[in-house]
């Protein structure tokens, strides 16, 4: 037997496409539209939810027998907010640049529903090991939407990927910018993020008609 | 039946108990790594400094500091006096770069004549660039500044940063096109009074080349941002117009 059963594979690849946090279950979306003007920041929101969910899930999964169920939300809150807390505390010490890229975030991560929602509907009912692989699947299938809507945003409005200019130059005039090409500003607007997942939506339940739900 | 967690001292025991271990933890974490984290600002603060007067890593696009292990060094090179302005008197004082621009405003509480200002002297080349700090709002949180002149009162560099604008965005002002957008304005209208620099969505000069029209190009999309940045100069650099007048008289 290999490292990883196929249950627990599955952990991982179903919240990548057909259980995806943000175009199935339509969780995290505040944040995927804030953030993803830029591809850098896209990538970074992507790896610090990755660490935040996959240790909260295994502490929350560790502590599932003793939470009492009347507060297990606000317990589940108390850990986010004080894993965040830590994170950014470290970060801001010892790669203090990487921090201040961050630091922006670490708001929304706290009021990340898919954080909140895998504690109260995965760690709650499972064991530490399932749990880590849950929350490591699920923040990336949120990573990886944000990561195609970062690519897309930042490209198309402001013609520059993790800020090398791949289209050319605006003002001087050279690449695509020389054909006439102009810059989408709409692009870097909160609306058009909301647009480009609903394409994604689109495309992934086009291509998989069992995600359709019916009405 | 019900079990063990859902009785009310329990669940008031826990509340307790997390409480307290969160709590510990939480003040460990901080205080352990407080001195780690006031010496990066502090170094930081040096590097801004120093981008501000052109003593940076900068190459054709990006914005970059020296490297923290030269910062100290070279902030005791090229800073040749720090000068701390207070009720229009002007004394030198070692430490001007750790006052607290946020506080020492709130102190003041709208009194300017109270307030410390700070100002950086340094030679670069034979040339003597005045490096001032200022603070100010933007969309969501604090946006500050350190903005090198000219005994004229020609902005010779600048550095922008905030706490927490839109990526993308209201964050783009420290961006290296739109801080080099700052170089060579001036802040004085002709006939010699404070005028400052408004960041205006008219412009129509978007290479900039027009550098005494008091104005430089917004950024699509920050508007208040842009307007925080516009009061931010005209509110805090105007407190150090007497400071400069003084300068060329003497």
């Amino acid at each position: 037997m290999g490292l990883l059963s196929k249950k627990d594979t599955k952990l991982i690849t179903d919240p990548l496409a057909d259980n995806n946090p943000i175009t199935i279950q339509v969780l995290g979306i505040c944040s995927a539209l804030a953030i993803t003007a830029q591809l850098k920041a896209s990538i970074v929101m992507a790896v610090s939810v990755m660490a935040v969910l996959a240790i909260g899930n295994v502490v929350i999964s560790l502590m599932r027998n003793i939470i009492p169920s009347k507060i297990r939300i606000i317990v589940q809150l108390v850990v986010v907010a004080a894993l965040v807390i830590i994170v950014d505390q470290v970060l801001k010490a010892y790669s203090y640049e990487l921090s201040k890229t961050l630091s922006v975030f670490v708001g929304l991560i706290i009021t990340n529903c898919i954080i909140m929602g895998r504690f109260e509907a995965f760690a709650l009912a499972n064991g530490p090991w399932r749990s880590f692989l849950d929350g490591i699947g699920n923040a990336a299938g949120y990573g990886l939407i944000l990561i195609i809507v970062g690519f897309f945003r930042e490209l198309l409005g402001s013609g520059t990927l993790l800020g090398f200019k791949v289209l050319g130059d605006p003002i001087e005039k050279t690449g695509l910018y020389a054909i006439g090409y102009e810059n989408n500003g709409f692009m870097l607007l909160s609306p058009m993020a909301l647009i480009v997942v609903g394409i994604i939506i689109w495309v992934q339940r086009s291509r998989n008609n069992a995600l359709i739900e019916d009405h | 039946m019900e079990s063990r967690t859902d009785k009310n001292s329990y669940t008031i025991l826990f509340a307790v108990a997390m409480v307290l271990i969160v709590g510990a933890l939480l003040a460990f974490t901080a205080s352990s790594l407080k001195p780690k984290i006031s010496e990066n600002q502090r170094i930081e603060k040096q590097q801004n400094i120093l981008y501000a007067m052109g003593v940076n890593n900068n190459d054709e696009s990006s914005a970059s500091f020296v490297s923290t292990e030269e910062a100290a060094d070279l902030f005791s090179k090229y800073i040749t006096k720090q000068v701390v302005i207070k009720n229009g008197n002007a004394t030198e004082d070692e430490k001007a770069y750790l006052i607290d621009l946020k506080k020492d405003k709130a102190a003041a509480a709208g009194d300017a004549s109270k307030r410390n200002l700070p100002v950086f002297v340094g030679e670069k080349d034979g040339k003597t660039f005045y490096v001032i700090p200022i603070y100010g709002k933007g969309l969501w949180d604090a946006i500050w500044a350190y903005v090198s002149l000219d005994e004229n009162m020609v902005i010779q560099g600048a550095y922008f940063d905030h706490k927490g604008e839109t990526p993308g965005l209201g964050a783009n002002i420290k961006e290296r096109f739109f801080m080099d957008d700052f170089i060579g304005e001036h802040l004085l209208d002709e006939n010699g009074n404070f005028k400052g620099v408004t960041v205006s969505k008219s412009n129509g000069d978007p290479k900039n080349i027009d550098k005494t029209d008091n104005e430089v190009d917004a950024i699509a999309g920050a508007t208040i941002t842009g307007d925080g940045v516009t009061a931010m100069i005209k509110s805090d650099l105007k407190l150090y117009k007497p400071y400069f007048d003084n300068l060329k008289n003497n």
